[in-house]
């Protein structure tokens, strides 16, 4: 220490101390990089935001209003928040190819960033359900037979018993759930899509989605199994009729017809 | 009989003892007499039809019905007991259930062969009303109902009320919520019923719906009352097929007076044994194959839930239809009493509907007046106002069993409900009067074509050309066998009313019932009801010219 306090006065003391002082402040400047990172973060959200708000200008205002304040043509959009959009535009409904009843499920049009990015700007309009976690939808860890009773309570009405869907009035309809992604069925509850009303986690809560969500996954999807062999489209009993007098009365008057034709002598008109 | 006995002994014979068949075929004639039965019937004729064989599609579908119901009584509990499942499904696996939808999920994955056993008995169930449908269709547009077979006629109709019931009872047993729905929409329909209908609810269910009592009372009429007055039936109705024996198409020998066809012993006890092994075969392959009401997805009954896509089995799919193209009209009596005319008119309608069907022969013969016995089966296009009738009749019924099932058209055909609902509404009016008459012009023209066959023979599609030039088509004509089944048929003149007035010039009294019938009558064998078969003469008379004709 004496040799430092020796050389306190001498001329490059001050460099060495401002090198000094500089290095620190690198040093504790790089130490709290993670705040940096938050900065860069919040710049690439507001990116988005501008990206998407650039789409929406392209692809949805002409009908939901350049605010998102819905029109004749389009419902307002504030307050759906992103996961409405995800589930809309993910699955195709979203942009409406034509007026219909309802917007069927068809190819979508957007990317998933792109989508992402619709949903961010979207977000903006006003608060609303965010886009689940994988861990809220994943169907392992569900219970399928609460699943079957909570499915059977609240969406068999339309759904169907296993979800394969059912005519609503005037052409709409709910649609069949076979093979719909967890995320989507989650994204539906939540935000009520179309005729079908919403299940806010104040009513239902995330765990008996998830339920719901094993329930399907156990009986309605090209994995599960049908233990009873075809199922003739899931419909029950119309579908059922149908094959009996089509393929069912038709192989035994077949029988009938080749039984008669044969007979001990041979007897051809 | 002694006959028969005595042959065989005189044959010297090694031992000087009978064969073992024979000695036990003499045991038993000396306690039942075989011998008389079987001489009796072992000759019985059975013509080849293979429309004659659906009939028989009913019956094995009926023994196999019965085989593999037994095997399912054996594991079902119909109980309406609640119980948690813990069997070996998992997505039902801790769900609240009464007995009876816990012991079909048993048998449907614990039991060896259940679901199998459970597949054929639904299946073969569902094949055995269509296959009385088509028997009843062929034996009404073959007029076969006509005397002497009217009574048969109704014992068949009463097996299909009873196969309906039996039917609707057991897919009632699972409790599953499918089939429970269907039993609340028949609880509401028993309430739709003026004055005694909460009466008769709680009398059949034993309280308020659902109570503890419609399953096992279900199961003693599905599995005991129903199926016993079934076997009755079809006994008795066996017994008038033989005693009556069976009807045959017209030919070259084949006359209203006689039977042409094979033995039952051996050619038909084969043919009929083999063809019960072929339905049993059939139907357990459509079962092994495709899943029929697989109950363990649809889960057990409640009475707060309720699914879409809920019909009953196709066969009270038409009672189904009827509600749902009604109308929800409600009635208020002195403000206090409500008539459910959305219910209560499809109930009225039905046994109409049915009774339409039941009542017809009774009909025809009152027209006809006809006291003659058929043996002959009638081509249909030979009584067009028959056929119009029935066909008219099937798309009365099949218009409602299309509106039972209104949703699933809407939905997989990209349709309307509402649409389809005020079509059928119409339709149920229309359709039948536009298929009757349709139908009786297409017979009306095949007629015409049978005439133009037997007096000019058929086409042949070769062209000839004459010398001066014309060009012909030749027509060969018909062989005799054809020609005789071509005409065989007789044709009834209409009714006349009686002269006006009687011989010493006194006014006649003629009732308006009798009136009525006449007008009938005239529309079924007038001028516009047949085309006049052609006679032998005019069959010489075109075919002595022949080679001037083409």
């Amino acid at each position: 220490m004496k040799k430092l306090s020796a050389r306190r006065r001498h001329p490059l003391a001050a460099l060495v101390v401002l090198l000094f002082a500089l290095a620190t402040t690198g040093g504790l400047y790089t130490a709290l990089a993670p705040a940096g990172e938050a900065k860069a973060e919040a710049s690439d959200s507001s990116l988005a935001i501008e990206e998407g708000k650039k789409l929406y200008a392209v692809g949805c205002s002409s009908c939901h209003g350049l605010g998102g304040q819905g029109g004749s043509d389009g419902p307002s959009l504030v307050g759906v928040g992103a996961a409405a959009v995800d589930f809309q535009v993910a699955t195709g409904r979203m942009p409406m190819a034509a007026e219909g009843p309802q917007a069927p499920k068809k190819p979508k049009d957007y990317s998933p960033e792109e989508t992402a990015q619709l949903a961010a700007y979207i977000a903006t309009f006003g608060p609303g359900p965010a886009i689940p976690e994988s861990s809220a939808y994943n169907p392992a860890d569900g219970d399928s037979a609460k699943g079957g009773e909570l499915f059977r309570t609240n969406c068999a009405q339309c759904h169907n018993f296993t979800g394969q869907g059912g005519a609503l009035t005037h052409g709409k309809y709910a649609p069949n759930l076979k093979d719909v992604e967890p995320r989507h069925i989650y994204e539906a509850m939540l935000t009520g899509p179309q005729a079908m009303p919403s299940f806010p986690d104040s009513v239902l809560p995330p765990d008996q989605k998830r339920d719901i969500i094993a329930w399907l996954d156990a009986v309605n999807t090209s994995e599960s199994p049908n233990e009873g062999g075809f199922t003739l489209g899931g419909f029950g009993p119309v579908s059922e009729g149908l094959y009996a007098w089509t393929f069912g009365i038709g192989v035994l008057v077949a029988a009938a017809v080749w039984i008669a034709a044969h007979t001990a002598k041979a007897r051809k008109s | 009989m002694s006959t028969a006995t005595d042959a065989p002994k005189s044959a010297p014979r090694r031992g000087g003892k009978a064969p073992a068949g024979e000695r036990v075929a003499d045991w038993a004639d000396g306690r039942v007499g075989v011998y008389s039965l079987a001489k009796a019937n072992m000759r019985k004729i059975f013509p080849d039809h293979w429309s004659f064989l659906l009939g028989e599609i009913c019956l094995y579908a009926f023994v196999i019905i019965i085989l593999t119901g037994v095997y399912l009584t054996l594991f079902f509990v119909p109980s309406m007991a609640e119980v948690e499942y813990e069997g070996s499904y998992i997505p039902m696996q801790g769900v609240l259930m009464s007995e009876a939808y816990a012991s079909t999920l048993d048998i449907s994955f614990d039991v060896r062969g259940g679901l199998l056993m459970r597949e054929i008995h639904h299946w073969a169930a569902l094949i055995f009303v269509v296959a009385i449908f088509f028997h009843m269709m062929r034996v009404f547009f073959t007029g076969a109902f006509r005397k002497p077979r009217e009574i048969n006629w109704l014992f068949g109709f009463l097996l299909l009320l009873l196969a309906m019931g039996t039917g609707l009872t057991g897919y009632s047993l699972p409790d599953d919520l499918l089939s429970g729905t269907g039993v609340r929409f028949m609880e509401g329909a028993i309430l739709a019923v003026p004055v005694v209908g909460t009466w008769l609810q709680m009398f059949l269910f034993g309280g308020e719906f659902p109570g503890y009592d419609i399953i096992p009372r279900f199961f003693v009429v599905h599995v005991l009352l129903l199926p016993g007055l079934m076997v009755g039936l079809i006994v008795a109705h066996l017994i008038l097929i033989v005693f009556h024996k069976h009807t045959h198409f017209a030919g070259p020998g084949r006359t209203n007076s006689n039977v042409v066809g094979m033995p039952l012993f051996p050619v038909y006890a084969a043919k009929a044994g083999g063809f019960f092994f072929l339905v049993f075969g059939l139907i357990a392959m459509i079962a092994a194959t495709t899943s029929i009401n697989p109950v363990w997805v649809l889960g057990p009954y409640r009475p707060d839930q309720v699914s879409t896509n809920a019909q009953p089995d196709w066969y009270m799919g038409f009672s189904e239809g009827l509600v749902r193209l009604m109308p929800a009209w409600e009635i208020v009596l002195f403000d206090s009493y409500t008539l459910n005319l959305g219910l209560l008119t499809p109930l009225v309608v039905l046994p109409l509907m049915l009774g339409a069907l039941a009542l017809y022969p009774f009909f025809e013969s009152w027209v006809t007046k006809d006291q003659r016995e058929h043996h002959i089966a009638e081509r249909p296009r030979n009584a067009p106002t028959r056929t119009a009738f029935g066909v008219a009749w099937l798309s009365w019924y099949f218009i409602a069993l299309v509106a039972g099932g209104n949703d699933l058209w809407a939905i997989n055909f990209g349709l309307s409900i509402n649409s389809i609902t005020y079509f059928g509404r119409v339709a149920f009016f229309v359709v039948p009067v536009v298929v009757f008459i349709i139908v009786r012009r297409i017979c009306l023209g095949l007629q015409r074509r049978d005439r133009e066959k037997v007096l000019h023979g058929r086409e042949t599609g070769i062209i000839k050309r004459l010398p001066h030039g014309e060009f012909v088509e030749v027509h060969e004509p018909l062989s005799q066998e054809k020609l005789y089944a071509l005409t065989a048929h007789d044709q009834q003149r209409p009714a006349e009313l009686p002269a006006a007035t009687d011989a010493n010039g006194v006014t006649r009294k003629v009732g308006v019932v009798e009136k009525v019938r006449v007008r009938i009558s005239r529309s079924y064998f007038g001028d516009s009801g047949q085309v006049t078969k052609p006679t032998a003469e005019e069959y010489r008379e075109i075919t002595s010219g022949e080679g001037h004709h083409h």
